[in-house]
């Protein structure tokens, strides 16, 4: 069953930047897929898209039904509930403590109380962080703010969750840990998740698939790939550029 | 109720973030305050300035000069069309007896010399009051027109320059009172504005959490609107008691009993409502205004 679904989108900005260009590509549900590219790749572009932070120029981003396209400025708050999102600075709410940054996501859809403190917890306690959800977050360390904000894009129990390089900050150690988690969280929950990463240990390692995004075209997409970036980019630079 | 909770939510994140950024919130008040302090100098100064030249354009009437022989079915028919003349407020018909009498009262010297005159050499008189001071000049003019009237004087000359000077002030300070709203508004909308750029990636975050438009403006508003509510409460302390005192100390004219000022009670409390809406209002505006940048993509 299709999660995602876009056909031929374009992303052009107004200095006449071709950001995305002609990108078609499907992901079923449950599927770990990552994107990667080098810097200014449009690999972010596309990312953005999908929760419509940006919205594409022409073609059709369908994400679990809803045509970002055409989604109104007023009405994105309708797509970005039904999936959660992981950047690589966090965006942690510094003078929340844990506890109320991940249940900060529940309040503002109107949640009672009493409905929102057990999926608060359930979520603190995926990501291993049930002893600190009275700490703020400078108390904790980079892997355990994301693991925070990875709490706090599942707490909804979204189909789907985006993720922009959220190792980008952390070590090694600490990034393999992530992993571990976000590879939890699709397997148990049949989340789907879509992770742009630099990281091509991770990549390699994970056996997962993977979409290769250089300037604005995909170029490659592999079942259980790995980190490659193919020499057709050269030619593709020259077309788009 | 699901709306409700949000409502109830909001009330209460923007209590709590006025204490979180204490600084930014005080900055805020402190200069909603002082426009307000200035808002409300402006509006004692107005409405006392035009109280005080609409008392004195009141004092002002025309004297009607009857001539000596004129006989009572003129009377008659000068006072039959002044109670038709669009201009006349009211009339009021002093002989020259009336006249006498006055004047002996005021000065012996005078009453001395009067009682010299076998005949009263006094003229009788109408004195009008009229309804628009600006029509002054014509409505004498009109009743210089009769045979029988000797003159109508009003005080030619000073009395249209001073009413003339009497607009310039009202119009003046009602200008600056406008001009201070408009000031008033800017300020305290980008005082807001500055303590929500602060706040950016919170919103940026509860957009990504899901939360609709509405959700993340309203704890805003409500915070534009308390700090708003804040900031006004010393201008209106201040408008309260401060007026009053003056008002009580200066036995409530200045210099003269023709200028009086504006009695404090209710004026001040409706120039304290007048603060309190500015306040608020211009707060609750200027967050929603700020915010709403921030939820475009």
């Amino acid at each position: 069953m299709k999660l995602i679904k876009v056909e031929h989108a374009y992303k052009i900005y107004k200095n006449g930047t071709t950001a995305v260009a002609d990108l078609s590509v499907s992901i079923d549900k449950g599927e770990f897929v990552f994107v990667i590219g080098s810097t200014g790749s449009g690999k972010s572009t596309f990312i953005k898209m999908l929760y419509r932070e940006e919205k594409p120029t022409s073609g059709i981003v369908n994400v679990g039904g809803i045509d970002v396209a055409k989604l109104r400025n007023s009405k994105v708050y309708k797509l970005r509930r039904r999936l959660g999102v992981v950047f690589q600075d966090f965006k942690l709410l510094p003078k929340l403590t844990v506890y109320e940054n991940v249940a900060f996501a529940l309040e503002t859809l109107g949640l009672t109380n009493n409905e929102i403190r057990p999926k608060v917890l359930k979520a603190i306690d995926a990501v291993g962080l049930k002893e600190k959800a009275r700490n703020l977050p400078s108390e904790l360390s980079g892997g355990e703010q994301q693991r925070v904000a990875i709490a706090r894009a599942i707490v909804n129990e979204p189909r789907l969750l985006i993720c922009d390089e959220p190792t980008g900050n952390l070590d090694p150690e600490t990034s393999k840990e992530i992993m571990t988690i976000l590879d939890r969280i699709n397997k148990e929950s049949e989340t789907t998740i879509i992770m742009a990463t630099h990281d091509k240990e991770l990549v390699n390692k994970m056996k997962k698939r993977v979409l290769v995004i250089e300037n604005g075209v995909l170029v490659s997409d592999t079942k259980k790939g790995s980190y490659k970036v193919h020499e057709s980019v050269k030619d593709s630079k020259k077309k788009y550029s | 109720m699901r709306a409700l909770r949000i409502l109830r939510r909001s009330i209460r994140d923007s209590f709590k973030s006025i204490f979180r950024n204490f600084s930014l919130s005080m900055a805020s008040i402190i200069c909603i305050t002082i426009t307000l302090i200035l808002v409300a100098l402006s509006m004692f100064l107005s409405y006392n300035v035009n109280q005080i030249t609409t008392s004195l354009e009141q004092e002002l009437t025309i004297v009607v000069y009857l001539d000596k022989d004129v006989t009572s079915e003129n009377k008659k028919e000068i006072e039959n069309d002044l109670k038709t003349m669009e201009n006349v407020e009211e009339y009021k018909i002093k002989s020259k007896d009336e006249w006498k009498a006055e004047m002996g009262k005021e000065n012996e010297t005078l009453e001395h010399a009067l009682k010299y005159f076998e005949e009263n050499p006094l003229l009788d008189s109408i004195i009008v009051k009229v309804k628009n001071v600006n029509d002054l000049k014509e409505t004498a003019e009109k009743l210089r027109k009769y045979d029988f009237v000797q003159s109508a004087e009003y005080g030619e000359g000073m009395v249209e320059s001073i009413i003339s000077v009497f607009d310039v002030i009202s119009i003046g300070t009602f200008g600056i009172v406008i001009a201070l709203i408009v000031v008033t508004f800017f300020l305290i909308s980008n005082t807001i504005k500055l303590t929500i750029f602060s706040r950016k990636t919170q919103i940026e975050i509860k957009r990504l959490v899901g939360a609709s438009n509405a959700a993340i403006k309203i704890p805003f508003v409500f915070e534009g609107f308390i700090l708003g509510i804040f900031g006004s409460i010393i201008p209106i302390l201040l408008s309260i008691y401060g007026y009053t005192i003056l008002y009580n100390e200066t036995g409530g004219y200045i210099y003269t009993k023709i200028i009086t000022l504006v009695k404090p009670f209710p004026f001040v409390l409706v120039v304290s409502l007048v603060l309190l809406v500015i306040g608020s209002f211009v707060g609750m505006i200027g967050s929603w205004l700020s915010v709403r940048k921030h939820l475009k993509i």
